[in-house]
C-alpha cells in the first residue's frame, strides 16, 4: 500500500523577534551579559567625544592655526590648507593639475580592470595607453608641458604608482618562481628556492636601503638607475616572493587528477598551466593573495625612510609646517583614511570576485 | 593479424623497491577490444597508465602507433593526441563547462577553429544522451553524467585508442548502467582499439574481444571472454573470479 506523505511544505519559519534575538545573543549567560554591558559603556563613552572632536566642534575654514586651536575639536582648516602639498608633495604648484589626471587616469584604468566585461584582449591595449599617459602628465617634456624631475613627485599619485607597478610586476614575477620551485628541472627549482628564502628573510625596509645605498656601489661607474626606480624594484622583487609561496599553495590544492586530465588530452606544460592548473590554483589563493597586495599598498609608505616623497612623507612634510604646527593628528587621519578607502575598495573586490568564480563545485 | 597498434615488450616497473610491472608483454591489434581485471594492486592501472605515459616505465619498451615512449616530450604529447582516457574519478576540469571541457583539447591541442570544436562536442554530448547539459559546470551533475562528459572529452580528440581505468568503480549502483552502456555502444559502433581495466563481468562477457587478469604485477592468464569465464586455467583466476562473482 502506498503512504500517503503529510509532510510541511516548508522549513519552519526562523523568525525571531528582536528581543528574542538580544536575549540569545547578548545576554545569554552572565558573563555575556557584563561583556554586553562593559562594551556599551565603552561605546558610550568613546563615541560622542569622537564625534564631536571630528564634526561639532570641529574648524574647517580657519584661516591661521591660533583660530583652529581656540575651536578646541579637529582642525580640518589645516587639512584645507595642506591638502595639496599631501596629495601632490612637491610637485610644482602650478602644474598639479598634470598629477591629479594621472591619479584619475590610473584609478580609472584600475577599476576598468576589475570589471570582467573588460578581461578582453583590448585590455592590455588600454594599460599601454594609461600608461603613457601618466608618464607624459607626470615628466612632461612633451606636447608643451614644462619637464618635471620624478624627485619632486610626491604624494598619491607616487602611492599609486609604486603600488600598481609593484602588483603588476611582483604578481606575475610571483607566478614564475612558484612554477619553478615546483619544477622537474633542478636547476630552476634551485634557484627559484634560494631566491625565494633570501627576499623572506630580509625585512623590506632594508632592501630599500640596500636598494638606495648599496645597489649604485656594485653598477658600473657612469651607470645610474634612478631612486625611484630602485625602490619600485626592490618592492617588486620583496612582493614577488611572497606572492610565490601562496600561489604555490595554491598549487598544491590542485588535484593530481587535474594534470593527468590535461596532460592525457595531449597539452603542453604551458596550456596545462594556463588553462587548467592556475585558473583553479589561483581562484583557491584570492583571499591571500590579496592581502598580499593590501600589505604591499600600504608597504609603500616605507620608501619615507630613502627619501621618497610618497602620501605619507607628504603628510609629514605638512605637519612641520611651522605656521601649523600641531595638527599632526588630523594630518594623519588623512591619509589613513586615504589609504583605508583604497585598501577597503579592493578587499570588497575580491569577496565580490570569488562570489563571481564560483562555478557550483564544492569539495 | 595485422600489425600491432601498442606493443609491451619485456616491461618493468618499480615504486620504489616494490615491483608494480613485471616482465609484461602485450600486443594490441587495432581495432582490439580488450578488459584487464585483477585484484586491486596488481599493476592493471599502472600498466594502462603507462600506456600514454602518466607513469613511466623503467625498463623494457613501449610502442604506441607505432612511436616508442621515450623521455621526448613533443613524442608523448603526440601520443597523448591519439589516446584517449577516461579515470575512475572523471577529471572534469571543474571551472569550465561541459561544453569548454570537450572544446579545450581540439581548440589548444588540435587547433581547430571554436566553431568547429563545438560542433564535434555537441555531436558527442549527443552521442553520450546529454547534450542538454552543455552550458552546466561539473560540479553541477551527478557522477554517471560527469563520467558520460569524461567519455565525451576524450571522443572529441578523436582517439585510435581509448583507455578505460576504473571507469564506472567511483559511480553509485543507479548510475553504472548508463555509463557502460555508452561504452558498450562505443565498443559496438566505433572502430577504436579499446583497453578497458574494470571489474564489470557483464560488458567484459558482452564486449570484450580478450579479458586479460593480471595479479602481482604480472598478466597471468588471458583469453577469449567466454573461456576465461567459464573455464578458467590459472588457480589465481580461479580464486578472483570466485571472489568477485557471488
Amino acid at each position: 500500500m502506498a503512504r500517503i506523505s503529510t509532510a510541511p511544505d516548508g522549513p519552519p519559519s526562523s523568525h525571531v523577534g528582536a528581543w528574542a534575538w538580544m536575549r540569545a545573543s547578548l545576554f545569554s549567560s552572565p558573563l555575556n551579559t557584563l561583556l554586553t554591558v562593559l562594551v556599551l559603556w565603552l561605546l558610550l563613552m568613546a563615541v560622542p567625544a569622537l564625534f564631536e572632536w571630528l564634526f561639532i566642534r570641529a574648524d574647517f575654514n580657519a584661516s591661521n592655526a591660533q583660530e583652529c586651536r581656540e575651536s578646541g575639536g579637529a582642525c580640518w582648516a589645516f587639512i584645507v590648507e595642506k591638502h595639496r602639498l599631501i596629495l601632490f608633495g612637491v610637485y610644482p604648484y602650478d602644474e598639479q593639475w598634470r598629477p591629479l589626471l594621472a591619479t584619475i587616469i590610473l584609478i580609472g584604468v584600475i577599476v576598468c580592470s576589475c570589471m570582467r566585461r573588460f578581461w578582453k584582449p583590448y585590455l592590455g591595449l588600454i594599460w599601454l595607453a594609461a600608461l603613457t599617459a601618466v608618464a607624459i602628465l607626470m615628466w612632461g617634456g612633451v606636447f608643451g608641458l614644462s619637464h618635471v624631475e620624478n624627485d619632486r613627485w610626491g604624494g598619491l599619485p607616487l602611492t599609486l604608482i609604486l603600488a600598481t607597478f609593484g602588483i603588476a610586476f611582483a604578481f606575475p614575477l610571483g607566478l614564475l618562481l612558484a612554477l619553478g620551485r615546483r619544477s622537474d628541472m633542478p636547476a630552476v627549482k634551485a634557484l627559484c628556492v634560494v631566491y625565494i628564502e633570501l627576499i623572506r628573510g630580509v625585512p623590506l625596509i632594508s632592501l630599500l636601503f640596500m636598494s638606495s645605498v648599496m645597489l649604485p656601489l656594485f653598477l658600473p661607474e657612469g651607470f645610474s638607475i634612478d631612486k625611484l626606480l630602485r625602490a619600485q624594484i626592490a618592492i617588486i622583487l620583496f612582493a614577488a616572493a611572497y606572492i610565490a609561496e601562496t600561489v604555490r599553495g595554491g598549487l598544491q590544492s590542485i588535484p593530481r587528477g587535474q594534470y593527468e586530465g590535461a596532460e592525457s588530452l595531449g597539452l603542453s606544460y604551458w596550456q596545462q598551466m594556463r588553462k587548467i592548473i592556475l585558473p583553479q590554483a589561483l581562484k583557491v589563493v584570492i583571499p591571500p593573495l590579496v592581502g598580499i597586495f593590501i600589505s604591499l599598498f600600504k608597504d609603500t609608505s616605507l620608501v619615507v625612510i630613502i627619501g621618497i616623497f610618497d602620501l605619507t612623507q607628504a603628510a609629514k612634510t605638512a605637519v612641520a609646517d611651522a605656521a601649523w604646527r600641531g595638527f599632526s593628528t588630523e594630518a594623519y587621519l588623512f591619509i589613513a583614511f586615504i589609504y583605508f578607502i583604497f585598501c577597503f575598495s579592493i578587499s570588497r573586490y575580491s569577496q565580490s570576485l570569488e562570489r563571481q568564480l564560483q562555478t557550483g563545485y564544492q569539495r | 593479424m595485422s600489425e600491432a597498434i601498442i606493443r609491451l615488450v619485456d616491461v618493468n616497473k618499480w615504486y620504489g623497491q616494490f615491483h608494480v610491472l613485471r616482465n609484461i608483454n602485450l600486443d594490441v591489434a587495432p581495432s582490439e577490444r580488450i578488459v584487464i581485471c585483477g585484484p586491486s594492486g596488481s599493476g592493471k592501472s599502472t600498466m594502462i597508465r603507462c600506456i600514454n605515459r602518466l607513469e613511466e616505465h623503467q625498463s623494457g619498451r613501449i610502442i604506441v602507433d607505432g612511436v616508442e615512449l621515450t623521455n621526448d616530450l613533443k613524442q608523448v604529447e603526440a601520443i597523448r593526441r591519439d589516446v584517449g582516457m577516461v579515470f575512475q574519478h572523471f577529471n572534469l576540469f571543474p571551472h569550465l563547462t561541459v561544453l569548454e571541457n570537450l572544446t579545450l583539447g581540439p581548440v589548444w591541442v588540435l587547433k581547430k577553429s571554436k566553431a568547429e570544436a563545438e560542433a564535434t562536442a555537441m555531436k558527442y554530448l549527443e552521442r553520450v544522451r546529454i547534450p542538454e547539459q552543455a552550458l552546466k559546470y561539473p560540479g553541477q551533475l551527478s557522477g554517471g553524467q560527469q563520467q558520460r562528459v569524461a567519455i565525451a572529452r576524450s571522443l572529441c580528440m578523436n582517439p585510435k585508442i581509448m583507455l578505460f581505468d576504473e571507469p564506472t568503480s567511483a559511480l553509485d549502483p543507479e548510475m553504472v548502467k548508463e555509463v557502460l552502456d555508452v561504452m558498450v555502444g562505443l565498443a559496438e559502433e566505433s572502430g577504436m582499439t579499446m583497453l578497458c581495466v574494470t571489474h564489470e563481468m557483464g560488458f567484459a562477457r558482452k564486449v570484450a574481444d580478450r579479458v586479460i587478469f593480471m595479479d602481482q604485477g604480472e598478466i597471468i592468464e588471458e583469453n577469449v571472454p567466454d573461456a576465461f569465464f567459464d573455464n578458467p586455467q590459472n588457480d589465481r583466476t580461479k580464486l578472483f573470479l570466485s571472489q568477485i562473482l557471488h
